[in-house]
C-alpha cells in the first residue's frame, strides 16, 4: 500500500505540473479525486488489506486524500491566478488614449472678475443691486451733483435715447436708487453695463463697472482705504497695498484715485506699471453731502464712501489682456482660456 | 495744460528739481503727464568761434577752423552757410553730436574735404525767432561775442528749460493758467507767491460815445471793457515772445500778444476789438437772432440762433462770445484804438455754442471749464499793465464794468477742526489745518475748534463746507497719513446674493456644463442685424429704442433680441476658422414703453445661445435645453416654432413650460444662412442653431420651495412597445396619448425609430420603454397588461397606430 501511495503521489505531482487551464484542472480532479479517481480507488482497495493492517492503511489513505485535496486546491488557486492575469492582460487599455467627454464651457472673463469682486464684498456684508441700464438724466447726473451745466458732463461722452434719458454712463446712479429705497446702514455693490461714446484699444462703447457704497454713522476716509486694501489683496494677492491720491468726481468729496502697488513687480517698476510701481485701478471718495441730501439722508448724522471699479480694466490687468476689443469679440480661442 | 518751468519760477522761488516738483504736484492732485525737456535731444553741441574760413574753390563751401575751447582749438569743419565769417560765435556740433529729431553728426569728408562736425543754424537746434532772436536767419546762428568757446550750447540758447504737461481735474478751472499752477506750487512748497504786476495809470481822456450793454446777464454775468487809444503797433519784447513760444504760440504783434499772454498767464481769455470798426461805438452782449450770421477771425461763416451769445456793435455781431472774434473787428497793424474785453460767460452756453458750431478755441475751452469774475478783473488789469509796460498805447479813463450783481467775495464756510478730522478719520493738528488753508489763500479765523473760513474768489469749486476743506487739507497734508481701518464704527450687515442672483449664476453653470462658453456682446446693433434675420418690418421686434447720437452706423438701436448678437458672434468665429462651438449670453433686451421714448423702457433678461459645427444637430441643442429645464425642476413641451422667421420652419421649436411659451430654438433658416457673409466652401456654415429664452418668464415658473419626495416603496414595472405609425404622427403626440390613457405612466423613453420596406411607404416604427409607477401598492403583472391594452387601444383609435 505504501508503495502504491508513493507511486500515486509521484504520478499526481507529475500531472499537476502539466495543468495549465481550468479544463485540465477539471480532468486532473476527475483522475485523482473524482468518483472513479485514483484516491477513492485506494479507499476501495482497502478491502484487500489484511484486517489488522486496515486502520493504519486507512489512516495513510486518508492522509493521502487530504494531501491530494490540498494539492488540488493549491493548483486551482494557481490556475485562477494565471487566468485572471491573462484576462487582465487581454483587457488592458492604452491609458494614454484621450478620455471621452462632453466639452464644458466656461464663464466670460468679465463674469469671472465680477464674481470674484462680488464674493469679496458679499463676505463683508454688501448686498448686490442692479439698476437700469437705460437711465434718466436725474439719476445718472443731476442727483449725483452733476447739474445740467456742470463741466463734469464733458468728462463722459453720453449716449442719449431721449432728451432726458441716457444709456447710463456710470453705475453711480445705482447709489441714488439704493438710497431712495433704503436708509443707513447701507452696504451695497452695483455691478453693471455702462455706455460711453468712445472706442479704441482701451475703450469700448459698452463696458462694465462696479459701484460700491457704504453709508452709516462715523464712516471715514480711513475706512475707505482699509476696505479697499482688503479688496485688492483678495483680488491681486496678499502683499498688495493701495495708495490714495487726490482726484475729482462730482459725487464725492474728498475724491481720490486709488492705485495698487504693482502685483507684477512688487513695486520695483516694470512695463505693466509703466515703471512707477503703481497701477491705477479705481476711483473713490467720501460721498458728497449734496448726494446724501438728494436722497433724504442727513449728512450731519450719516457719512459714507463710494468707489467705482472698471471691471474690464481689472480683467485686463489680471489676465494680461492688452486690447479691450478681445473681451467683446467672443473668439472661442480667447474665451476657452478662462478656466479660472 | 502746458506750463514752462522757467515761467513758474517767476512767481515762486522754486528750490527743487523739476522731478521733485513733479512728485509734489502729483501728491496734491496735479498729475504731470509729461515733463518735456527742451534741450534733451541735443548733445555735444558747443559754442564755437570761427578762426579761419577759407572758401573751397568750385563749391559753395567754406572750410573753417573752429575754436571749441576744451574740445579743440582748431577743429576743421566745412559749412555751406553763406553767413559764416571769421570771429563768428556759432553752435558747433562735434563728432558724435545729436540734434533734435534724432539727427547724428559724424566726422566725414564733405566734398572731399575733412569735416569734423557741423556748424548749426537756429532751426537745426529747434529754435525759432521767438525762442531766440535771430534763430530764423538763413545760415548759421550768430551768437553773442560774450559766449565762451566750448560751452554747452543748451543753456546758451535757453533750451535748459522744461515744460510741465499737467492734467487738471474738471473742478480746478482756476488752474488753467501759469499763475494758477504757480499758486499750487507756492502752497505745496510753502513759499510766497509773487503776483504779476497789475498796476496801471489811466489818462484823463474819456470817449463819451462809448457804451456797453449786456442784454443777456444770465449768459454773461460780468463784462469788463476798457478803451485804449494811440496804439503803436510793433513787436513784443523778447521775454514775452519767449513765454508765448514755450507754450506753443507764435508772436503776432504787441497788442495781440498781450491778449494771448494774459490768457496763458492769468487764465482769462481776452479779446480786443478795433474801435474804429465798432458801429456807433457801442457794445451789446445779447443772444443771436435766428439766422444771424458771423464770419470769425479764421474766415469761417456761421449761421446763429438764440442759443448763441454774440457781442455786437450798434449794428452787427462782432464776436462769437467766448469762442472767437469776428473778422470785421479784427486787430490789424493799422489799428490805432481798441476796446479790451475781459468777461465771464456762462460755461454751459459757451460749451453748447462751441459744440453745435464745431468751433473750439483756447478761449472756448477756458470758458467751458469756468472762468471766475476775479479772473476777469485780474486779466483786464494785467492786460492794461502790459500795455503800459510795453508803452504801446494810452489807457483811457473809459472803463466799463457790467455786472449781474454777484457778490465780490469768496465763499464763506463755518467749520470745525473736529468736523474736518471726522471726515478724514485721522487727527490733523489744528495748526496744520490753519497753515494749509492759509497757504492755499483761504482767510482763516480760528477760535478753538471753530474755524471761520473765506475761500479765495477764484475757487468757484468750493461749495459745501467741511468736505471741501477736508479735501484741501488732506491733499496738502498728504494721503500717506491716512491709516487704513476696517469699518470701525459701522453696523454689521448681512448682505450676500439674493436667491434670484444665485439662480442666474446657476443658469450660467448649467449652460457651461452643456459645452456653451459665455459670450459678452454689445447691447446695441443696427436695423441691418434685424434685416439679416428676416424680421418683418411690422414685427414687434421692430419696436426698438434708437440712440440719438450713435457712435457708428452699425450701433444705432438697443437690441430687442439677443439672436442677432449670437449669430454675429458665431459668424465672427467661423470667419476666424473656429469651425464649431457653442456660446451663450444672459443679458438684457430693451422694450420701449412708447416710441419715441419718454420714460424708462423695460429691460428684460434673455438667455441667448448659438451652436454651430458639423457635429451639431437639432437634438443635441434640444438636449441642452432639456438639461436647463431639468436642472431647475421644470419640464418643457415643444411645438413647431412660430413667429421666428430666422429659424428653419421644419427644424425649430417653441419651448413651452406650464403651457406658456418661454422661448424658441432651432436651425438657422436656409434663406438666412444663404445670406451670411461666409466663404462658400465652409461647410459648417450650413449648420448653425440659434435659441433664445425669455429668462424672466423661465425664472417665474421655477418653484423656489424644493421639497423631498419619498422614494417609491414599490418597484417600477417597465414594458417595451414597438409601434407602427404614419410618418405624420409625432413622437410628442404618441407620448401625450400614452399619458392620457394611463395615469400610472411615469417616464417614457423612445429608444428606436425604424423605417423600412416591410413597414410600407410613409410608415415608421417607434420603440418605447414605458415605466409604470405604482402608487400605494405593488403593480401586478396582469394589471400592467391591462394598462398596456388600454394604451394600445387609444393609440389605435386616436392615431391609427398598430403594435408591431
Amino acid at each position: 500500500m505504501e508503495e502504491k501511495i508513493r507511486a500515486l503521489k509521484e504520478q499526481l505531482e507529475a500531472d499537476a505540473a502539466a495543468v495549465r487551464s481550468k479544463d485540465e484542472l477539471s480532468a486532473f480532479w476527475q483522475k485523482y479525486l473524482g468518483k472513479n479517481g485514483s484516491v477513492p480507488a485506494l479507499m476501495k482497495g482497502l478491502r484487500d488489506v489484511p484486517k489488522e493492517e486496515r486502520p493504519a492503511a486507512g489512516k495513510t489513505i486518508n492522509e493521502c486524500k487530504t494531501w491530494a485535496e490540498a494539492r488540488y486546491q493549491q493548483l486551482s488557486d494557481e490556475i485562477e491566478r494565471i487566468e485572471l492575469e491573462a484576462r487582465n492582460k487581454a483587457e488592458a487599455v492604452d491609458i494614454t488614449l484621450p478620455g471621452t467627454r462632453r466639452e464644458m464651457g466656461n464663464l466670460h472673463p468679465i463674469t469671472l472678475v465680477k464674481n470674484q469682486i462680488v464674493d469679496v464684498f458679499a463676505g463683508m456684508g454688501f448686498e448686490i443691486y442692479e439698476g437700469p441700464e437705460i437711465e434718466d438724466d436725474d439719476h445718472n447726473f443731476t442727483r449725483l451733483n452733476v447739474p445740467k451745466n456742470h463741466p463734469a458732463r464733458d468728462m463722459q461722452d453720453t449716449f442719449y435715447v431721449a432728451d432726458d434719458i441716457v444709456l447710463r454712463t456710470q453705475t453711480s446712479g445705482g447709489q441714488i436708487r439704493v438710497m431712495d429705497r433704503e436708509k443707513p446702514p447701507i452696504k451695497v455693490l452695483v455691478p453693471g453695463r455702462v455706455f460711453r461714446s468712445d472706442s479704441d484699444a482701451t475703450h469700448s462703447p459698452m463696458f462694465h463697472q462696479m459701484e460700491g457704497l457704504v453709508v452709516d454713522k462715523g464712516i471715514t476716509l480711513c475706512d475707505l482705504q482699509g476696505m479697499l486694501d482688503k479688496f485688492v489683496q483678495a483680488l491681486f494677492g496678499e502683499g498688495v497695498k493701495t495708495r490714495l491720491r487726490p482726484s475729482y468726481f462730482p459725487f464725492t468729496e474728498p475724491s481720490v484715485e486709488v492705485d495698487v502697488s504693482c502685483f507684477e513687480c512688487g513695486g520695483k517698476g516694470c512695463p505693466l506699471c509703466k515703471h512707477t510701481g503703481w497701477i491705477e485701478v479705481l476711483g473713490a471718495g467720501v460721498v458728497h453731502h449734496s448726494v446724501l441730501e438728494n436722497c433724504g439722508i442727513d449728512p450731519k448724522v450719516y457719512s459714507g464712501f463710494a468707489f467705482g471699479i472698471g471691471i474690464e480694466r481689472i480683467a485686463m490687468l489680471k489676465y494680461g489682456i492688452n486690447n479691450i476689443g478681445l473681451l467683446f469679440e467672443n473668439d472661442l480661442r480667447f474665451l476657452k482660456q478662462f478656466k479660472d | 495744460m502746458k506750463v514752462p518751468f522757467s515761467w513758474l519760477k517767476e512767481y515762486v522761488d522754486i528750490d527743487v528739481t523739476p522731478e521733485e516738483l513733479e512728485r509734489k504736484l502729483f501728491s496734491c492732485g496735479f498729475e504731470v503727464e509729461e515733463v518735456i525737456h527742451l534741450g534733451a535731444e541735443i548733445s555735444r553741441v558747443v559754442v564755437g568761434v570761427v578762426t579761419e574760413a577759407v572758401p573751397q574753390e568750385g563749391t559753395h563751401l567754406h572750410v573753417c577752423k573752429v575754436d571749441c575751447g576744451e574740445y579743440g582749438h582748431d577743429i576743421q569743419i566745412s559749412t555751406g552757410a553763406p553767413n559764416v565769417y571769421v570771429g563768428m560765435h556759432t553752435p558747433a556740433a562735434l563728432d558724435g553730436a545729436t540734434l533734435p529729431g534724432g539727427i547724428k553728426i559724424k566726422a566725414k569728408p564733405l566734398m572731399g574735404v575733412e569735416s569734423n562736425g557741423m556748424l548749426c543754424s537756429g532751426e537745426e537746434l529747434g529754435l525759432n525767432d521767438d525762442l531766440y532772436p535771430g534763430a530764423e536767419v538763413y545760415g548759421l546762428l550768430d551768437l553773442p561775442k560774450d559766449t565762451v568757446p566750448g560751452a554747452d550750447i543748451v543753456p546758451v540758447v535757453g533750451l535748459d528749460d522744461c515744460i510741465f504737461d499737467i492734467s487738471i481735474t474738471a473742478n480746478r478751472a482756476d488752474c488753467q493758467s501759469v499763475l494758477g499752477i504757480a499758486r499750487e506750487v507756492a502752497a505745496v512748497l510753502n513759499k510766497p507767491l509773487k503776483m504779476p504786476a497789475i498796476d496801471y495809470a489811466t489818462s484823463d481822456y474819456r470817449d463819451p460815445r462809448l457804451s456797453i450793454t449786456v442784454e443777456a446777464p444770465d449768459l454773461c454775468p460780468r463784462y469788463l471793457g476798457h478803451y485804449v487809444r494811440n496804439i503803436t503797433p510793433g513787436e513784443s519784447p523778447r521775454w514775452m515772445k519767449r513765454h508765448l513760444a514755450l507754450c506753443g504760440l507764435r508772436s503776432i504783434s504787441n497788442v495781440v500778444d498781450i491778449t494771448n499772454y494774459v490768457m496763458l498767464e492769468i487764465g482769462q481769455p481776452m479779446h480786443a476789438f478795433d474801435m474804429s470798426t465798432l458801429e456807433s461805438c457801442q457794445i451789446i452782449v445779447r443772444r443771436a437772432h435766428d439766422g444771424e450770421k458771423i464770419v470769425t477771425l479764421d474766415g469761417k461763416e456761421f449761421t446763429l440762433n438764440p442759443n448763441n451769445l454774440v457781442i455786437c456793435d450798434g449794428a452787427k455781431p462782432v464776436a462769437l462770445a467766448g469762442v472767437m472774434g469776428g473778422l470785421n473787428s479784427e486787430i490789424t497793424d493799422k489799428t490805432t484804438q481798441l476796446l479790451f474785453e475781459s468777461a465771464k460767460f456762462a460755461r454751459d452756453s459757451i460749451r453748447k455754442t462751441s459744440r453745435s458750431l464745431g468751433q473750439s478755441t483756447d478761449a472756448s475751452s477756458h470758458y467751458e471749464k469756468g472762468v471766475s469774475e476775479y479772473t476777469a478783473e485780474l486779466g483786464m488789469a494785467r492786460a492794461l499793465h502790459l500795455i503800459q509796460e510795453l508803452g504801446c498805447g494810452e489807457i483811457t479813463a473809459s472803463a466799463f464794468d457790467v455786472s449781474a450783481g454777484a457778490p465780490r467775495e469768496g465763499k464763506h464756510i463755518s467749520a470745525t477742526i473736529s468736523g474736518i478730522n471726522s471726515i478724514l478719520g485721522i487727527q490733523v493738528p489744528g495748526d496744520a489745518i490753519v497753515d494749509i488753508l492759509t497757504r492755499l489763500e483761504f482767510q482763516v479765523t480760528r477760535d478753538g475748534d471753530r474755524l471761520e473760513v473765506v475761500a479765495p474768489r477764484y475757487r468757484e469749486d468750493i461749495e459745501v463746507g467741511e468736505p471741501d476743506l477736508a479735501e484741501e487739507v488732506i491733499r496738502e497734508y498728504g494721503y500717506e497719513h491716512i491709516v487704513p481701518t476696517f469699518l470701525k464704527a459701522a453696523t454689521v450687515t448681512t448682505g450676500g446674493l439674493t436667491p434670484e442672483q444665485r439662480r442666474r449664476a446657476k443658469v450660467k453653470q448649467v449652460l457651461c456644463a452643456q459645452g456653451f462658453y459665455e459670450a459678452e456682446t454689445l447691447a446695441f446693433y443696427a436695423d441691418d442685424d434685424l434685416d439679416a434675420l428676416h424680421i418683418a418690418a411690422d414685427a414687434p421686434e421692430r419696436n426698438v429704442i434708437r440712440i440719438l447720437n450713435p457712435i457708428s452706423s452699425n450701433l444705432t438701436i438697443m437690441r430687442p433680441l439677443l439672436a442677432p448678437s449670437m449669430l454675429n458672434a458665431a459668424v465672427i468665429n467661423l470667419k476666424k476658422g473656429n469651425a464649431s462651438g457653442r456660446l451663450f449670453e444672459l443679458s438684457n433686451i430693451y422694450i420701449p414703453k412708447q416710441n419715441p421714448v419718454t420714460e424708462l423702457p423695460e429691460e428684460r433678461l434673455h438667455l441667448g445661445f448659438v451652436a454651430w459645427g458639423d457635429e451639431e444637430d437639432f437634438f443635441m441643442v434640444k438636449g441642452a435645453v432639456e438639461a436647463l429645464g431639468e436642472q431647475f425642476g421644470l419640464e418643457f413641451d415643444y411645438q413647431r416654432a412660430a413667429g421666428t422667421p430666422w429659424l428653419h420652419p421644419g427644424v425649430s421649436a417653441d419651448i413651452l413650460c406650464q403651457g406658456k411659451k418661454i422661448g424658441s430654438f432651432g436651425k438657422l433658416a436656409n434663406d438666412v444662412t444663404a445670406e451670411l457673409k461666409l466663404p462658400k466652401d465652409s461647410k459648417s456654415h450650413q449648420n448653425i442653431y440659434l435659441g433664445e429664452i425669455d429668462y424672466v418668464a423661465f425664472s417665474e415658473l421655477i418653484n423656489p420651495n424644493l421639497h423631498y419626495k419619498p422614494i417609491p416603496e414599490f418597484d417600477i414595472v417597465s414594458r417595451d412597445l414597438a409601434l407602427v405609425a404614419d410618418e405624420s404622427v409625432s413622437c410628442g403626440d404618441i407620448v401625450k396619448e400614452m399619458r392620457k390613457a394611463c395615469s400610472y405612466v411615469g417616464e417614457i423613453q423612445l429608444f428606436d425609430i425604424y423605417r423600412g420596406e416591410q413597414l410600407g411607404d410613409g410608415k415608421k416604427s417607434m420603440a418605447f420603454t414605458l415605466h409604470f409607477v405604482p402608487a400605494d401598492k405593488p403593480l401586478e403583472s396582469a394589471e400592467v397588461d391591462r394598462f398596456v391594452k388600454k394604451i394600445l387601444g387609444n393609440l389605435k383609435y386616436r392615431l391609427g397606430i398598430e403594435i408591431r
